[in-house]
Formats: structure tokens, sequence, C-alpha cells
């Protein structure tokens, strides 16, 4: 009746009462059979639909775009240039040359040589958290990345099938449906799908300006906190990228001090991605949550890192993801859940004796440390000649450039359309900062390290006459 | 009066039992003595300013406990204030039982950890007969890998795909990968339907495919049906996470737990009732536990139901290449494929390499659809579960080698059924039946005349003087919803030849030693008939494979002795 009521009086006069009850009715009937009619073709659960609709990301559109036509210098010189995927295509050459060295022979040798499987090593069972060895190689790796001076515990060590179900795995230990985390935007495009879609744990941005150059703030930390209880959310932690992704910047020890005091004085937990620790090639100091964590008397059982190999040894294909917790609970429940997403246990063995190799990875993460510095410096100059301005960054396989100098004005619309005249007109795909949640119009992530220096030139070069369209219509 | 805060305790009732409620008595006890493990599990403590007395809300019971030094006190407060209330929640996915490891399956897997066999080593340990493995085969895998070293692309005559293949992390997965999956698929059914690579969606291992199945087709709360006995596994795989829910349709013995359509409406309209939105239908063929397989007349009437209902049929084809013997597996895809009239779109295939191959460290798990936006959505899914790239391009070259494959598949066959038979016959010999099936790694062994009455109970008190006296793992029925007790898994071809002999002669063992126990009975026979009758009854069931009822009063077991 609630219904009818206010439409008897929309529709008013004589007949109101009749028309006002008829109109409803057959708006309702009518709504609940095509709506039945719904129900009765759809065949995929609620939560899966929105996925199984095409993807509306600018970010999984312009990778969708490139693997139809990917530029290629001799094959497909009109092809598009890839900024957007962060792959490291540096320092493969290297790792070729140490299993050409070390891994001769079949993959399963004979005997007591260590560098050889057995069969029944790699067939079979394992556990599904991954082999002991393997822990305690990436254990050695990971304080090797963090520079040494860290140490980790090999039984505090989850291995997954890839960062994304480590991360997806973390969301399910510590979060129930609607619970929310606090996320520092620009953030990598990839969490949304990855924590929120199975989970149904849900993502508050917390925005970050270039004024201050992207570094997180407590007070804007704070005000999300606030803002989500008002409306009655519960906050079960808060999520940071360092070095972050997109913008490459690093956070410094202050800064991750107050994170720690505002997770322990809100009692949440702290997930810092750390996916890049190995790819930084600046002078600046990195600290890892676990180096801050060691120095000072801080709770620990609140804080988590996440790493994996796709990034900064390059093996994405590989699938190896670390959930790394200073929670026991957390650790036991993550371990079960690994049955789900575990490593192929041929890759696990292959790894145990990269990882082990202790003076190759020093040399390996030199290596690709300066490469990647190089190819930084090579498209930053790049930029710098065609005078679009970008943030000074030390970590990360990219460069969060602001192209708001080609925008006519500050919106989000504009800053799409000008995504589509790179990605279509210039043929460059890079990833727009509203995919990551930017909350200033105009910014996009490059990745450089897929690109050869020749072809970072030919980006730069396409870049440029994007500009130069935008100077001449101006 | 100082309180620490817990957000849902009941503070009027604690006033009203400070006045009226007990008094301090048996729970009485020193501060000084409050164990620190009761801290963490306490609820709520209050603390009268004044006093020298703290209550303590624990459960049920108000407890008072003595205070004879006030900074014990405070201690206490900022204790428990740590302990319980400021500690960072986890979810309730991550503290609840929904990995359903507590139930006996997991038990016995966790005896065979303790204390596991070795033929030198541990002779005397427990023999792992829970685990559905397939390491027959294993030398040939191995003869392959030894002639094949460029399948890993980890190697001299390899390194040359290293680069490509190390980066890739496309969710559809390695063409080749898919094309070979997909022909090897074919082969397994003997050829008889084609599988599109394009339907081939990857997950980590079949526990993946099948939880990804379930978040593509159900929302929390919904429903599948499927026919008990199951595998003990599917209420962790397919509802943990998902927080979908299994119904069971109950099968029985009598007719060899056949999948009538009479069960399945029943289990259906009971659905209805219970007012539970039924999503699907999940067969298992060749069955796990059962090793047999389901007939054409059963395959059709599932896709008559399900297509009557509108509902999704799932159909866990993990052991399709362990069929050793007459008849031939017959896949859902054949009946579909036959009849054009059913829909396919409801129609989704489970498969992995674990069973088959005997590859379960690879975690290659499939998910095959008919229906488009599932295959789509699973795409999607698969990057929470993707398969190693290098393990892709190792099996796609494994798969598509047709000289090796058709080797293993005989090879394979042949060892399985001797396997089979050896223990089969090692069990007729002690008078231990088996329910008669032509596929699996495992049997479905019937020891219901060993029980001393027909519950689980029963079941389970066997069962542990199997596992603690004969050490063997062997899964209960019970922890695969068997809906009649007596019934075991035993696994039997994650194991040597040798170790096989020992576990026949364990059992063997083991069903002489009770056996033998009517010489020590004569002697009481004449205080007590029953006891005696009971004992010819057990000779009659060592000796011949009859089975008594279930409901006899007749004390039905040697166990009756070996408890008391």
């Amino acid at each position: 009746m609630r219904l009818v009521v206010p439409l008897r009086g929309i529709v008013g006069g004589r007949g109101g009462l009749i028309l006002g009850t008829f109109v409803p009715c057959a708006l309702f009937c009518y709504l609940h059979i095509r709506r039945l009619r719904f129900l009765a073709t759809r065949r995929v659960s609620e939560r899966a639909e929105p996925i199984a609709k095409a993807e509306e990301s600018p970010y999984y559109v312009g990778l969708g775009r490139v693997s139809q036509d990917p530029f290629d210098e001799v094959a497909n010189p009109n092809g598009i240039i890839q900024l957007g995927l962060s792959e490291n295509r540096l320092c493969l050459d290297l790792i070729e040359e140490w299993l050409s060295e070390n891994l001769t022979g079949a993959m399963i040798g004979h005997g007591g040589d260590k560098r050889h499987l057995g069969i029944g090593g790699i067939t079979g069972y394992q556990p599904h958290d991954g082999v002991t060895e393997l822990k305690e190689a990436m254990a050695g790796f990971m304080s090797q990345v963090m520079g040494g001076e860290i140490s980790f515990d090999p039984s505090r060590i989850v291995l997954t099938a890839g960062a994304t179900p480590a991360i997806e795995i973390l969301c399910y230990c510590l979060a129930d449906p609607g619970d929310a985390f606090l996320v520092p935007t620009p953030y990598y495009p990839g969490f949304d799908r990855d924590m929120t879609w199975r989970t149904g744990v849900e993502l508050i941005p917390v925005h970050c300006h270039s004024a201050d150059n992207f570094i997180l703030s407590i007070a804007a930390l704070q005000q999300a906190f606030n803002q989500a209880r008002k409306r009655g959310q519960r906050v079960q932690g808060i999520l940071i990228s360092n070095p972050s992704n997109p913008v490459g910047n690093l956070l410094p020890q202050k800064t991750l001090h107050d994170i720690l005091d505002f997770a322990r004085n809100k009692n949440i937990h702290i997930i810092s991605d750390e996916i890049f620790a190995g790819s930084i090639h600046g002078n600046e100091e990195f600290f890892s949550l676990a180096k801050i964590l060691d120095a000072e008397n801080f709770d620990k059982s609140r804080a988590h890192i996440l790493y994996g190999l796709s990034k900064d040894l390059s093996l994405a294909g590989f699938r190896v993801g670390v959930i790394y917790s200073y929670n026991d609970d957390v650790l036991a429940a993550a371990k079960k859940l690994t049955r789900f997403s575990s490593v192929s246990a041929p890759t696990q063995r292959l790894l145990i004796s990269l990882l082990s190799d202790t003076s190759f990875i020093g040399r390996y993460l030199e290596t690709n440390r300066k490469r990647i510095r190089k190819m930084y410096d090579i498209f930053v100059s790049g930029l710098k000649e065609i005078g679009v301005k970008y943030v000074d960054s030390s970590g990360g396989l990219y460069c969060w450039v602001d192209m708001s100098g080609l925008m006519h004005s500050h919106s989000v619309k504009e800053e799409l359309e000008l995504w589509d005249k790179l990605l279509n007109v210039a043929k460059v795909n890079a990833t727009p900062g509203s995919a990551c949640h930017s909350i200033e119009p105009g910014w996009f992530r490059c990745c450089f390290t897929t690109l050869s220096e020749g072809n970072i030139r030919i980006a730069i070069e396409r870049i440029r006459k994007v500009a130069e369209m935008h100077k001449s219509s101006r | 009066m100082h309180r620490v805060f817990f957000p849902d305790f009941p503070w009027k009732t604690l006033q009203n039992n400070l006045h009226n409620g007990p008094r301090p008595g048996p729970y009485f006890k020193r501060i000084t003595q409050l164990p620190l493990s009761l801290l963490s599990t306490t609820i709520s403590c209050s603390f009268p300013a004044n006093s020298s007395f703290v209550f303590v809300h624990l459960s049920c019971y108000f407890i008072s406990y003595q205070v004879k030094n006030p900074t014990s006190l405070f201690s206490l407060k900022t204790m428990s204030y740590v302990s319980s209330n400021r500690k960072p929640l986890l979810s309730r996915k991550a503290t609840n039982d929904g990995h359903a490891e507590n139930c006996p399956y997991f038990d016995g897997w966790k005896a065979y950890d303790k204390d596991p066999f070795h033929p030198t080593q541990n002779p005397s340990g427990v023999i792992q007969m829970g685990l559905a493995e397939h390491q027959l085969c294993f030398d040939l895998v191995q003869e392959w890998l030894v002639s094949n070293p460029e399948a890993s692309i980890c190697t001299k005559e390899g390194v040359d795909k290293f680069r490509d293949i190390a980066l890739f992390q496309d969710y559809h997965g390695l063409p080749a990968f898919r094309n070979a999956v997909a022909k090897f698929m074919g082969r397994v059914r003997g050829d008889k339907v084609e599988f599109d690579p394009d339907r081939i969606v990857m997950s980590g291992g079949a526990t993946g495919a099948h939880e990804m199945i379930t978040f593509c087709l159900a929302d929390p709360g919904d429903a599948f049906l499927v026919p008990t006995p199951y595998y003990a596994g599917f209420d962790r795989d397919l509802c943990w996470r998902t927080e979908a829910r299994l119904l069971p349709v109950v099968c029985h013995s009598s007719n060899n737990f056949k999948v009538t359509r009479k069960a399945l409406e029943e289990a259906y309209a009971k659905a209805v009732e219970a007012n539970i939105s039924v999503k699907g239908l999940l067969l298992t063929n060749p069955s796990n536990p059962l090793g047999t397989i389901l007939d054409r007349d059963t395959l059709r009437e599932a896709m008559s139901f399900i297509n009557e209902k509108n509902i999704h049929l799932i159909c866990d084809e993990i052991y399709a290449a362990t069929v050793f013997r007459q008849p031939d597996f017959i896949s859902i895809a054949e009946i579909i494929e036959e009849d054009q009239e059913y829909n396919r779109n409801l129609v989704h295939i489970i498969y992995s390499l674990s069973k088959d191959m005997g590859f379960p460290g690879f975690r290659v798990g499939i998910v095959y659809s008919y229906n488009d936006a599932v295959v789509e959505c699973g795409r999607k899914m698969s990057s929470f579960g993707l398969v190693s790239s290098q393990t892709q391009y190792l099996i796609a070259s494994m798969l598509s080698d047709d000289q090796f494959i058709g080797k293993f598949l005989l090879e394979s066959a042949g060892r399985l059924a001797t396997r089979h038979n050896d223990f089969t016959d090692g069990l007729r010999q002690v008078g231990i039946k088996c329910l008669n099936g032509n596929a699996g790694l495992f049997l479905w062994m019937d020891l219901r005349g060993l029980l001393m009455e027909s519950t689980v109970e029963a079941e389970t008190a066997l069962w542990r003087v199997i596992i603690n006296d004969v050490k063997l793992n062997v899964s209960p029925g019970s922890s695969f919803h068997c809906s009649e007790p007596g019934w075991f898994r035993v696994c039997i071809a994650n194991m040597n030849e040798e170790t096989t002999k020992v576990a026949l002669a364990r059992i063997r063992e083991f069903v002489l030693r009770n056996g033998n126990k009517p010489n020590r009975k004569e002697k009481c026979w004449q205080s007590d008939l029953r006891l005696r009758l009971s004992f010819r009854r057990i000779d009659d069931v060592l000796r011949s494979p009859c089975i008594m009822s279930p409901h006899s009063p007749i004390p039905q077991s040697p166990l009756v002795r070996t408890r008391t």
C-alpha cells in the first residue's frame, strides 16, 4: 500500500484509486515476469555474473587489445606497443645461462646429485603449502633481496600458485564477506578482482595526492577509517604496496611506523605487498615491513608480507607467490587453503636449485637493478624531451607519468579519451590512472621493462605525436 | 568497579549473579593459580575497584578469584585486554572447520604421518592405504623424461624455449597444452568423442577445478545433490570458501550403490521442502570410493533428471583412465553426443591428470564446460590457480607423444588389473568381500560382518583397531558419507609389490588372530551359549562371503572380545 498511496497522489483525479492501484500492480507484475524470465535464462551464479560479462576496466581492455595486435619491429611495426604489463624481460638471459650450465641432461637424473630430481619428488602429492627445501631457499632469497640484513623464518612461509591466490587467501583468512580493507590509491588495478571477487571483501580507497608525492598520509587513513565506521562497515586491515605499484615510490620509515601504530590503535591487520622489492633501481633506502618489525617491538601478529617471483625473477609463468605471516593462526589457515592453488612440483624442484645458488642470485639482482635503472633513465629522458612530467621513482618496472598536459580539462572522461587516443591512434597501451583509482585525472602507468632500448624510443615518439596533436588542436 | 570491555558480555547478569549467584565454591582459586591458558579462553572479567576479587565469566560459569596482590590484578587486566580483546580478528573461514580435516579420513593420515611404514627402517609402521595415488607407472614416466630432456624448458636442451615460457601467464593456457589435453581426454574415452581445446579451462588440480565450478554455478546457500558414498574432500572443496552445500542422495549396497531416479527425486524433493535452491547434481564417474563406473542407463537417467529440473550436472571423471576391465568407461560427453535433445549448456566435466597419469604434484585440473558463460567466467577465475607454464609445456610435449601415451594407458590398465586381482584374491582367501569394481585406485571393502552393531560408532571402533593394531590406514565409509556402516576404502596403487604383500599379510594375521579365538572361547562356551553361537557365525562370515543381516541381535564381531 505504501507504493500505491503516493502514486494515487500523482495520478490524482477521480479515477485515482483505480489507476493508482492498477498501474503499480501492472508495473510490478511486468517487472516480476521480466525478472523471472531473466532468472530462467541465467545459468551462471550471481557472483560470477559481473565478471562473466565483458571486461570493462581499461587495464584489461588494453591488455586484450595488445594481445590481438602486438607490436613487432619486423613482423608488425604498426602494432600496439605494450606499456601496460609490468613484466621484466631484461634479465632472462642470465637465468637461461644459469639453467644451461647447471641443469644439464634430463630433468630427473640419477643418484645423489642434488641438482637432479627424482621421479617421486615431482609427480607425487607434495605438501600443498610448498616443499620445505623451497621454503628454505625462498627465505634465503627474500633476505638477499631485502639487502641481507633481515632473516626470514622458512616455517612462516606459505607458497601459493602466484601472488594472485596469495592475496586472495590472505583476504579469506582475515576478512568475512562485507568487511573492508583500506588501500592507498593509486593501486594496482588487479586488486579489485583478486581481493574482492570471490571473497566478498570490499576495498576502501585512501586517496594520496601528487602534492605529497603520492605518499600515504595518516590523516587520510584516519578519515577513511572513520567514514567506514560510520557506514557500519568493519575495517579488517590496510594493504600497502611497497615499492608502490603504480607510482614506484618507496614508503619512508616514518610512514611505516605511523601505519603500524595506526593498525595497532585500530586493532586491524596490515598487509605489505613487497612483490617489487628486488626491482629497486634508485638510491633511496628500502624499508621492508620485516625490517621495521625486526628493529622495534611492534605487535607482529597483525603483520603479513606478500612476495612472489613473477617480478623480481621474471618468472611470471612459474606461478610462485609467497605469504609471509607473523600470525600463527593465519599461517595454519593459509596452509590449508593452498590446496586450491599450490605450486607445481617440478617447478618447485627447479627453483630450489636456482634460488639456492646465492652467488648467482647476488649477481642477478645487481645486474637486474642496473638494467632497470638504465631503461628507466632512457624512458624518463625521453619524457623530458617531449615535455611530459613524471614522478621520480626508485622502484618497480614502471613510471608514473603525468599526461594532464595533453588533456583539455581535468576529468576522468578526458583521461579515458586520451587513453583511447594513445591506444588507437598512437598505438601505445598505457594504464590510465582511473583504472588504478587515482583521484587526480591525467596520470598514466607506463611499464618500460618489456621493451628494448630502440622500442622505448619508438614509444616515446608515438607519445610525442599525441602531444603535438594536442598542441595543434588547442 | 573497573571493567574491561568485551563486546557481548551481559553485565546485568553478572551484577545479578554477584548478589544472588554462586558463592566462592568449588571453582574458587587463588589468583596466583590462575593458568594463563584460561585467560585466553576467558570471555570477560570484572574488577571491583576496592575488592580483592576478580570475577571471571567463563562459558556458563561465573568464577571468582581472590586476589592477594593488587598489582597482579593490574597485570591480569592488561593481559586479558591483550589476549582476548586486542587480538586482530580472523575471518570465520579461517577459524571454522570448513577444512573438514577433523574427520577420520584425515585422522588416519595423521596416524600415518607419525609412524610411516618403511620396508627396512620402520617395518612395523602404518601402511598408507588412504591415499589414492597412482604410482604403478612411475618408471614409464621416468623413462620418457630421461629420453626427452628438452620437454623441461630448464635444461640445456630445452633452454631456448625458456624465455617465452617463463613469462607466459595468460590464463587461457598455452595453446599446445590445451590441444594436448583435449586430445588426451578424447583418447582416454576411447576416441568416441572429441573435445574442443577452446573449452578447456585450467585450475590448480581437481580440487581447484571443483571449487571453481562451484563458484561459477552457485551462490552461498545453494546446494548440489551428491550420491553417497562420495569423496571425503568434496565437503571441503565445494563448500568451504564458496559456502555452497552438498545434499546426499542416499544409495544402498542392496543394488550395488546404483544411483536411481527414485533416490534423486527423493533428495530433490527433500531440498525443495527445506526451501533450499538446488543448483546441480554432482556425479563421480568412475566413482570414488566405490571403484565402479556408471552405466549408460544411469547416465541417461541423470541427464533427463537434470534437464527436467533445469539444474546443472557436474561430472567428475578424474578416474576415467583407471578403468582396467570391461565394461568400457562411458563419459557423459558420449551421452550428450548421442542424444542431441539434452541441453548441453547444463553439463560440465571435471578432469585432472592426478589420477589417470599419476601426477598429483603437477597440479593440473581441468574444467570442461559446454556452457560458454561458464567457460568465460572460469577462465578469469583460473588466475587463482594457474598451472605453472613450465609444467604446461612439459605436459604438452608428453601428451602429444602418441606412442608413449598409447603404451602408458595400456600398461597402466594392465598393472592396475593385476594389483586389483592380487588384492581381491588375498582378501577373498580370508573371507573378506569387496564391491565388484572395474576402475579406480582403490577397493570398497565390506567389513560389515566384523561390526559389533550396525552403527557408525562401531565402524569407527573397528577402524581404530585397524589403524592402531593392524597398522593400516584405510578410510572408513562414514568419512565418505556412506549410509551403511562397515564399508572401508582401501587404496592399492600407491605402494609397491612388497608393501602390498605386507599389507595383505597383516590383514590375514588380523583375521586369523580373531579366528583363533574360538579355541580360547571354547572354555567359556558352557557358561554362555550366545557367545558360542556368535563364533559359529563369525566362522561362517570368514569362510564364506555371505553377509549377515546388520540387524542381527547376535554379536557379530570378534571385536566384542578385543574391546572388553
